[in-house]
């Protein structure tokens, strides 16, 4: 019988993850590309930067009791740095695979964690997402090649340091973070191409440390509701506006007392909604004889405005909508987060994506813009 | 019997061993705490017989009421124990006389000459009433006028006004200005928007909004400032105006600056220089000649006034002579030998302070100015240039200290990052800073957001020496290597300073919260069972 | 191209030093500074060198020089000065200077709460002992002055109430109501009830009739701009509440030995001058602005400046101190924070408090005594006084109050143009700034005023006139 202030944390590690990415192969999906990437000479990235999260839970050994999965997967890693933990399930076969991911992660949420912890890229955010959606807590170590997922932490230390903080401290909330689906395949051969796939909860901590002094969550719903009156007001009756997916057009839309589906592209005009989570031929029915705005979000960790994976917001659909009605709204914190980087666009129509380069003023505040620069 | 050679010891291997430093540590009570009844900390004139016979109990005179009930609980010392109590208090407190304080970037933390604060303690600096008549303060008149004719070669701008109280309300000042020159045209509705950039300091952007302007806020690119096409995207008929400072805390300056300010002024907008960071640029360039219609300066930064544990200050606001009707009144004038105050500025912008601002700092820094000259000025500017440089290139040299952006040069000032280090021991740049503390110094990291990641800031100014900047990068190196040897005992500094780490949990919770010693004990009585004892011998 | 000039040895900068700056140079691998400044496109550089006047570079020079000019003035230590109009000759005692020269205090400024500890913990003291004199929780760390004081917290009332209109109530400084205009401009429309000219206070039943439920807060000042002790605080408060407004009022705290604190006749925030608490009155440059409140999140949040809170350490029985909801402001979060703060009057603010510490409960009920007595003195001597008309008799008063001198035939200008050649500063001229008044001036008496300078006052106007 656990303690009452004893914390369980679910751990699955991910022992293939970023497998590729020493030897210049993007991703590591599919046994194929593991097997060419052990061959040159990869060592897993994993385990390492697990036990590299690790360190940083170290002072709480006593009151942390890990389950995990077998071998590589949590159980080497936490024997060699000595936590208590239990082995809950198996490996399905003679290697691991996203199967066995996502049973674990069902598993350990049916036997009740605090937390759960996991190791690798998109591929494993996915997995994640699949067993478990919303209202687990969660937080990733990244041990991917270039992860667009937001769900994990900037580096594997960081990582552990946030779960620290949240199984310490009582001001944590959960915030909805996005998994990205990145087309490896298009990676591989050159082009660029992720999409929103879902959200996770991550949660988010007020001080990542003891001095800093970062916004809190509270602030980070006022910042919301400042940027949703901004739009609303903006509005003109008369105009469709499509709000894309993610939190912050939600927020808009809360605004206007409509619910929005997260992952869809919903069509608000008088302050109604005329359509959630349309197809790309409602929208562009919809669009037909009439002036429309699309109101968009950064996505992901790596900030996509457009990525060809949105099938809604088509280079079709964007074809019926002048650049200056392409309204940008984020957080600050989602952009101060792009470290410097632009927002990044791939709608499959390279003149279209060169179209909208260039800089933006990004709606972050009521009567608040910051002046972005979009990138293809 | 040998001596031993004391200053010797000092060197080990051919370098300065680090200092054996321990900040002072009183342990000092709150002074409610130090509090004993009937104690006298100094005497007031009392009302003697002749008046009140005139006029009898004056409390009875009160409206019902208003008359205080029950006096304040103020604590009773005795006036030796008074001194003695705040002089602990300041001993723990490192000043910038007392420490290397190159730390606080952007704050210039130069030399304050002690020659100015004994000129400005003169009661006739002390003692005059701002009321008195003009001809009975020509001097201090006669020293404003001077200092602004000093400012307007300083800037090449046309009219200065000193009212605002430090570099915030002097930035404020400006916004107004501008707010009220696109009034005087029928623009106010239209033009409410103002730009500025994300390095910018907080009061830039705040104050814009604060005068009800819509801010939007620029980007740097990878060289460290926005581009010109970013500026670009951000103006339209709806600009009233530009505020951006050059060099940006960063320390890069934007050599495209001119432009900037020509794509502001073609929208029809202002360009406003927030000048605080001067010190590298004196002398060097100025803003009048790239083409800004407003700019401010900081005091009690570069020109030498301390600062007070945070003010008082100065703030100097200069403009060009389409926006001088515009300044706070009243402004200095000369009439012959005669010197006065000009109230006659019917679209000025009206007050921003009291009277005409912190006039003992504008004497500080007229007489700084008149101490150093021109050519002086020109060497501040170059051996704070220097300095830095010189910094920069030590800094460079320890595992863990990335310098973003360009690394080759800067003007007065670095922005630096941890980056590499915390990635490596997991410990961060404040971390780091308050392990600095138990060395006897300071760094101060960066503005809000740290677009820099773990960011410290870095400006030496004119008035450090080699062997205070090597002694301040020896610490630096030290502490990045403790870092990594031993991440605990840093994530648990400061160990060597007045007091140890603090816990910040209560300072966000309204709960625990305590902003005065009342509101603290109400909140601790409340969550104890049983009330605090209180000792009566104790201190 | 490099220019070598000739050597600029000084002692304020010491790789002035030609060797110090060439070895130096010599680690950079530089001829001169110049190649530093390489970003700065040359059509932007100084050609010459800026023309200012001839450096006194000897420090004897420069105290010769500024001595010289300040000769020039004359002070309250030299001239008898009946003048307040915000501005106020207190006495200040001596260890209020001795604590604020010293220069761990004056040369520090934003270090964290270890190395100056000393700073937060004089502040925190400081806004504790004002929480005593107002009675109540949350005091700020000082803004500019009190000007910003009072446009800070009508605006801070706006916020709270979420409501765009503001009542001020009875005649305010001409100056600081053109700072509150200014800066209350964006959004907030400023109501004025003047007070009646012949009562001196304004009309309640008038207040009633402004005020609607689209007020935020009902101000005044107390003691008032003419030195007017207002007994009707309650009321004034009351109304406002009644309507869903706040009650904003402007005390001195010097005034508070005496006078009952504003919160206690319902006050909601508290602003004012600590000027008169210890600071020389250095020509306008000692002011400070306080503003205080009760200690709830809705108020607490609202506040721009600072707000230093007590907080454990990691050792029991040792105290540190931060910054309480630092989110609230501009540093943390730029314009999104409640309007702005930057450096303000920190000194100021630790020197009131020394002020408080000596003065203790027993010297500002004292204080406050003699104060009122004097005050009461004088205006009875200068009602003899033949010409001259001492308005609102009735009305008790604080420091200052009003004369008109109609009767006498001359201007206020004349008559303190007289006085000065005797060695006397009049009362602040009112009659260009408040017509209404008539001929007028505002005279200030405080504790530094013996019974002989008041009767000194009083018979050289009655030779003048």
């Amino acid at each position: 019988m656990a303690r009452c202030d004893t914390k369980r944390i679910g751990l699955i590690v991910n022992p293939v993850a970023g497998l590729g990415g020493r030897v210049a192969l993007k991703g590591s999906d599919g046994v194929a590309i593991q097997q060419k990437a052990l061959l040159l000479g990869a060592r897993p990235e994993a385990g390492r930067r697990t036990a590299a999260a690790l360190k940083e839970l170290e002072y709480l050994r006593d009151r942390i009791e890990f389950l995990t999965y077998p071998a590589e997967m949590g159980e080497d890693i936490l024997r060699a740095a000595g936590f208590a933990f239990r082995v809950v399930g198996q490996i399905r076969g003679s290697r691991t695979e996203a199967i066995d991911t996502r049973e674990a992660a069902a598993r350990m949420t049916q036997m009740g964690v605090d937390l759960i912890l996991f190791a690798g890229g998109d591929g494993t955010a996915r997995d994640i997402h699949d067993a478990l959606g919303l209202g687990q807590p969660v937080i990733g170590i990244p041990a991917g090649v270039k992860i667009h997922s937001a769900v994990y932490g900037t580096h594997p230390r960081s990582a552990g340091e946030l779960a620290r903080l949240f199984l310490e401290r009582n001001d944590t909330r959960l915030q909805e973070r996005e998994v990205m689906d990145v087309d490896e395949v298009a990676l591989r051969s050159g082009r660029m191409s992720a999409r929103l796939y879902g959200f996770l909860s991550v949660p988010v901590v007020h001080h990542l440390v003891q001095a800093q002094k970062a916004p809190s969550p509270v602030s980070e719903q006022t910042v919301l509701q400042a940027i949703a009156l901004e739009v609303v007001e903006l509005m003109e009756s008369d105009c469709l506006y499509l709000l894309c997916p993610g939190t912050t057009t939600r927020a808009v839309a809360a605004r206007l007392g409509l619910a929005k589906t997260l992952l869809g592209v919903d069509v608000v005009s008088q302050q109604a909604l005329l359509a959630q989570d349309a197809t790309e031929e409602q929208l562009l029915a919809l669009m037909s004889g009439r002036r429309a705005y699309i109101i968009v979000a950064p996505i992901g960790g790596q900030g996509f405005l457009f990525g060809r994976g949105n099938q809604q917001i088509s280079p079709a659909v964007l074809g019926l909508v002048d650049k200056e009605r392409i309204v940008v709204i984020s957080t600050p914190d989602k952009i101060f987060a792009l470290r410097g980087e632009p927002f990044l666009v791939d709608t499959g129509d390279p003149e279209l994506d060169r179209a909208l380069t260039g800089f933006v003023p990004v709606i972050t505040g009521y009567r608040e813009r910051i002046v972005y620069r979009i990138a293809c | 019997m040998t001596m031993r050679d004391i200053p010797s010891e000092r060197c080990q291997d051919g370098r300065p061993r680090l200092r054996r430093f321990h900040q002072a540590r009183w342990d000092e009570p709150i002074i409610f705490e130090l509090s004993r009844q009937g104690q006298r900390g100094v005497l007031v004139p009392q009302t003697k017989d002749g008046i009140r016979d005139q006029v009898g109990n004056v409390l009875e005179t009160l409206p019902p009421g208003m008359r205080r009930s029950v006096p304040p609980a103020l604590p009773e010392l005795a006036q030796p124990h008074v001194v003695r109590h705040y002089l602990r208090l300041s001993q723990e407190n490192l000043g910038a006389d007392v420490n290397i304080e190159i730390g606080q970037g952007t704050c210039t933390m130069k030399y304050s000459p002690k020659v100015h604060d004994q000129l400005a303690a003169s009661p006739k600096m002390a003692d005059l009433h701002p009321l008195q008549d003009e001809r009975t303060v020509q001097g201090i008149l006669e020293i404003v006028y001077r200092f602004e004719q000093i400012l307007k070669e300083i800037s090449g701008m046309d009219r200065f006004t000193f009212q605002p109280g430090a570099g915030s309300a002097a930035i404020y000042t400006n916004v107004s200005i501008i707010r009220a020159f696109h009034a005087s045209r029928g623009e106010a509705d239209v033009r409410d928007e103002m730009i500025t950039t994300i390095f910018s300091h907080p009061s830039n952007a705040a104050c814009a909004k604060t005068a009800g302007f819509k801010v939007i806020t620029l980007y740097p690119d990878r060289n460290g400032y926005p581009e010109p096409a970013a500026l670009a995207a951000a103006v339209s008929e709806r600009t009233a105006g530009l505020m951006i400072t050059n060099p940006e805390d960063t320390g890069i300056y934007n050599p495209k600056i001119a432009e900037f300010v020509r794509i502001v002024h073609e929208a029809g907008g202002l360009c406003a220089y927030d000048q605080a960071n001067a010190n590298g640029i004196l002398g060097i360039t100025r803003a009048r000649d790239a083409g800004f219609d407003l700019c401010h300066f900081n005091l009690h930064k570069t020109f030498s006034a301390p600062h007070g544990c945070g003010g008082p200050g100065g703030g100097a606001c200069g403009v060009s002579r389409d926006l001088e009707r515009f300044l706070p009144v009243p402004l200095v004038s000369r009439d012959g030998d005669h010197y006065g105050l000009d109230h006659d500025l019917p679209d000025s912008i009206g007050k921003v302070g009291p009277f005409y601002g912190n006039l003992p700092v504008v004497l500080k820094a007229y007489a700084w100015v008149m101490n150093l000259g021109a050519r002086g000025l020109r060497e501040v500017a170059e051996v704070a240039v220097l300095n830095n440089n010189y910094l920069l290139n030590r800094m460079k040299e320890i595992p863990g200290v990335t310098v973003p952006y360009a690394p080759w040069r800067r003007i007065e000032q670095v922005r630096y990052s941890w980056e590499e280090l915390a990635r490596e021991t997991g410990v961060h740049s404040e971390e780091l800073g308050v392990r600095a503390a138990d060395y006897g110094l300071h760094y101060w990291t960066s503005h809000h957001p740290w677009v820099v990641p773990e960011p410290f800031t870095l400006e030496p100014t004119e008035s450090p020496s080699r062997a205070d900047l090597d002694e301040y990068v020896a610490v630096m190196r030290q502490v990045a290597e403790e870092a990594r040897t031993d991440s605990a005992m840093v994530k648990g500094a400061p160990h060597r300073s007045t007091i140890h780490q603090i816990d910040h949990g209560p300072l966000d919770d309204p709960s625990q919260w305590a902003m005065t010693w009342r509101a603290y004990r109400k909140k601790v009585a409340r969550s104890l069972s049983k009330p605090p004892e209180a000792c009566d011998r104790c201190t | 191209m490099t220019q070598r000039r000739q050597p600029f040895v000084h002692p304020y900068i010491p790789n002035s030093v030609p060797q110090a700056k060439e070895e130096i140079l010599a680690e950079l691998n530089a001829e001169s500074a110049d190649e530093f400044y390489e970003d700065i496109p040359q059509d932007l550089r100084v050609v010459n060198e800026l023309n200012l006047p001839e450096p006194l570079l000897s420090e004897h020079a420069l105290r010769h020089h500024i001595d010289g000019l300040l000769a020039k003035n004359q002070s309250a230590s030299e001239l008898l000065v009946f003048r307040g109009a915000g501005c106020y000759h207190h006495f200040v005692p001596a260890v209020c200077d001795e604590v604020n020269r010293r220069s761990e205090f004056l040369t520090a400024y934003a270090g964290e709460p270890y190395d100056d500890h000393g700073r937060f913990q004089a502040l925190f003291e400081y806004t504790s002992m004002m929480g005593e004199l107002l009675n109540m929780d949350v005091v700020n760390v000082p803004t500019y002055d009190g000007f910003q004081a009072a446009a800070t917290a009508l605006r801070m009332a706006a916020r709270i109430t979420d409501r765009h209109q503001l009542v001020l109530c009875g005649t305010i400084n001409p100056a600081k109501l053109s700072k509150i205009q200014d800066y209350c401009r964006p959004g907030l429309e400023v109501v004025l009830l003047p007070s009646d000219p012949i009562a001196g206070i304004p009309d309640l039943a008038q207040l009633e009739s402004l005020v609607t439920d689209q007020t935020a807060a009902v101000y005044l000042e107390n003691p008032g701009f003419l030195g007017i002790i207002e007994g009707r605080g309650p009321e004034f408060a009351a109304l406002a509440h009644r309507h869903g407004a706040l009650c904003v009022v402007a005390a001195d705290p010097i005034s508070l030995g005496v006078l009952t604190p504003p919160a206690d006749y319902g006050a909601d925030i508290v602003c004012g001058d600590i000027q008169p608490l210890g600071i020389h009155m250095q020509y306008g440059g000692g002011h400070a602005g306080y503003i205080a409140t009760r200690d709830e999140e809705r108020f607490v949040m609202e506040y721009p400046s600072r707000l230093f809170g007590i907080a454990p350490t990691a050792v029991e029985g040792e105290y540190g101190f931060g910054d309480v909801a630092y989110e609230r402001t501009s540093f943390a979060v730029r314009e999104q924070g409640r309007e702005w703060v930057g450096t303000a009057a920190a000194l100021w603010g630790i020197t009131a408090g020394v002020y408080l510490a000596l003065m203790g409960p027993s010297g500002m009920v004292e204080l406050g005594e003699t104060i009122l007595s004097r005050t009461r003195y004088a205006m009875g001597q200068l009602e003899k006084t033949s010409g001259l008309r001492v308005r609102y008799r009735e009305q008790p008063h604080f420091r200052e109050f009003v004369v008109n001198v109609d009767a006498t035939g001359s201007t206020v200008a004349e008559i303190n143009d007289r006085l000065l050649e005797r060695g006397i500063v009049g009362g602040h001229d009112l009659s260009a700034s408040l017509p209404a008044l008539g001929r007028s001036m505002l005279i200030c008496v405080t504790e530094v005023h013996r019974q002989e300078d008041i009767d000194l006052l009083a018979h050289t106007l009655a030779e003048v006139l």
